[in-house]
């Protein structure tokens, strides 16, 4: 089991280090981010919605869609050179290559967020400090669940004639239970109310990254050729 | 294709349901005759997620047998489980403007069976971007799995908004809540719309039959 584990940190470190040397991806889904956060405020009538009401939607469709744009390329980077040949061929579980890219997915949607969430505080004038580490507790929450089913249909897409059009397809009926628990949590702590009420939200979520977490991992390795 | 003896007598189930709710069944009181569209409303919701149960049970028995069949009786019933849901979105909104006041409402069921929707019209999609047919058997069942199994959450995601919707009258733990001749109108569309289902399904699956046979193994337009 250790070794499964292991494995995938391999996996995702090499992800990593492709990312981290291009820093291609990160640099298109920040700017996305950015631009998103600009665009939603001139969406709304500033002096109708008062921006705490506005931005907890904001935060989690940004979180969303910039996490999708990461996951495009987890599997299309294998493409080019059929690269996953060479991950599928080398003696490690087909569940650690799921894991591992999706590790490596995981961080990068948290290296976009720990700017894009600040950011939306800055723009939006809201008080991060007292509520940041509950709402990094839910945005890991959020990102575990986001990165499980993104991984599995950016595998799957990639192998079909639609290719990333598809992602959003079908992964956005998925995203719909990570998004509603995940802005009220956050819209319930940035009106001053204590953890404890967002309760029942995180626990949705939780069992939201239970399930499909495991439920993606066995999945994964039917989505390989035979 | 020629209508068998099951699609005539399902069709005519169907039609006897209508003459009978539209001409024999009383009106409701408060509601007039808005309330008749119940009898295609609610069996229709009742296929659809029949028929989706099915695409969930079918996709998990391919993964673990392989066989042919399931996939195809998946990918039938998940085409005319969207032509049922899509009969209930339908038939909702034109209900819900004279009675709520608006087509659409954000209430947790209307909610989760636009997801429905959603989510097996992309099952549709998924299967004609898939030129290989055991890759396309593979992929529609882990979708179809991971679909079955998003559903609660959906479900219990959007339950924490305040729900319009009518409550059940028939499948509830205590006695069903309608009077006699519109319960029975109702049974009776249940049962005619589930054998309509089945009418199809079968129809649906002996198309899928026959392309398998006119392109063994190659690839084709789904």
């Amino acid at each position: 089991m250790s070794e499964v584990f292991r494995d995938a940190w391999l996996i995702a470190r090499k992800d990593l280090a492709i990312e981290f040397r291009t820093r291609s991806a990160f640099l298109s889904a920040l700017v996305f981010a950015l631009l998103g956060i600009v665009i939603f405020y001139f969406a709304w009538d500033a002096s109708a919605v008062s921006a705490i009401d506005l931005a907890p939607g904001v935060l989690w469709v940004i979180f969303t869609f910039s996490g999708m744009l990461g996951m495009h390329r987890s599997f299309g980077v294998e493409e080019p050179d059929r690269g996953i040949d060479g991950l599928l061929a080398s003696p490690v579980a087909r569940e650690s290559i799921f894991l591992g890219k999706a590790l490596a997915n995981l961080v990068f949607v948290a290296a976009v967020q720990i700017v894009a969430i600040p950011a939306v505080a800055l723009f939006y004038g809201l008080p991060l400090g007292p509520v940041a580490l509950p709402l990094a507790g839910i945005a890991l929450l959020a990102a575990i669940g986001l990165v499980s089913v993104g991984t599995l249909f950016s595998a799957m897409a990639v192998n079909t004639r639609l290719a990333e059009l598809l992602l959003p397809m079908l992964s956005l009926p998925f995203f719909v239970p990570i998004v509603i628990p995940a802005a009220q949590a956050t819209a319930k702590l940035m009106s001053g109310r204590p953890v404890g009420d967002a309760g029942a939200w995180l626990k949705l979520l939780l069992a939201f990254d239970l399930v499909f977490v495991v439920a993606c991992t066995l999945a994964y390795p039917f989505t390989l050729e035979e | 294709m020629k209508p068998t003896p099951l699609s005539l007598a399902a069709v005519a189930a169907v039609l006897v349901t209508f003459v009978r709710a539209i001409f024999f069944t009383p009106l409701e009181a408060t509601q007039g005759p808005a309330q008749k569209i119940l009898y295609v409303h609610a069996p229709a919701a009742w296929v659809a997620f029949m028929a989706f149960g099915l695409v969930g049970l079918t996709s998990v028995l391919y993964l673990w047998l392989k066989e042919d069949r399931l996939d195809r009786v998946a990918e039938s019933s998940a085409e005319v489980g969207v032509v049922f849901t899509t009969v209930v979105l339908i038939t909702g909104p034109l209900w819900g403007k004279p009675i709520w006041g608006a087509y659409w409402t954000w209430d947790a069921r209307l909610t989760l069976t636009l997801f429905l929707w959603f989510i097996y019209v992309a099952y549709i999609v998924l299967r004609g971007a898939i030129d290989d047919r055991a890759m396309r058997a593979r992929y529609s069942a882990v979708l179809g799995i991971l679909g079955a199994l998003l559903i609660p959450f959906i479900h219990l995601s959007v339950y924490l908004f305040r729900t319009l919707h009518p409550q059940p009258i028939l499948m509830k733990p205590s006695a069903p809540s309608l009077p006699g001749e519109m319960l029975t109108t109702l049974l009776l569309a249940f049962a005619s719309f589930t054998l309509l289902y089945v009418a199809l399904l079968r129809a649906r699956y002996r198309y899928a039959v026959e392309r398998d046979d006119a392109h063994p193994a190659e690839a084709y337009d789904a």
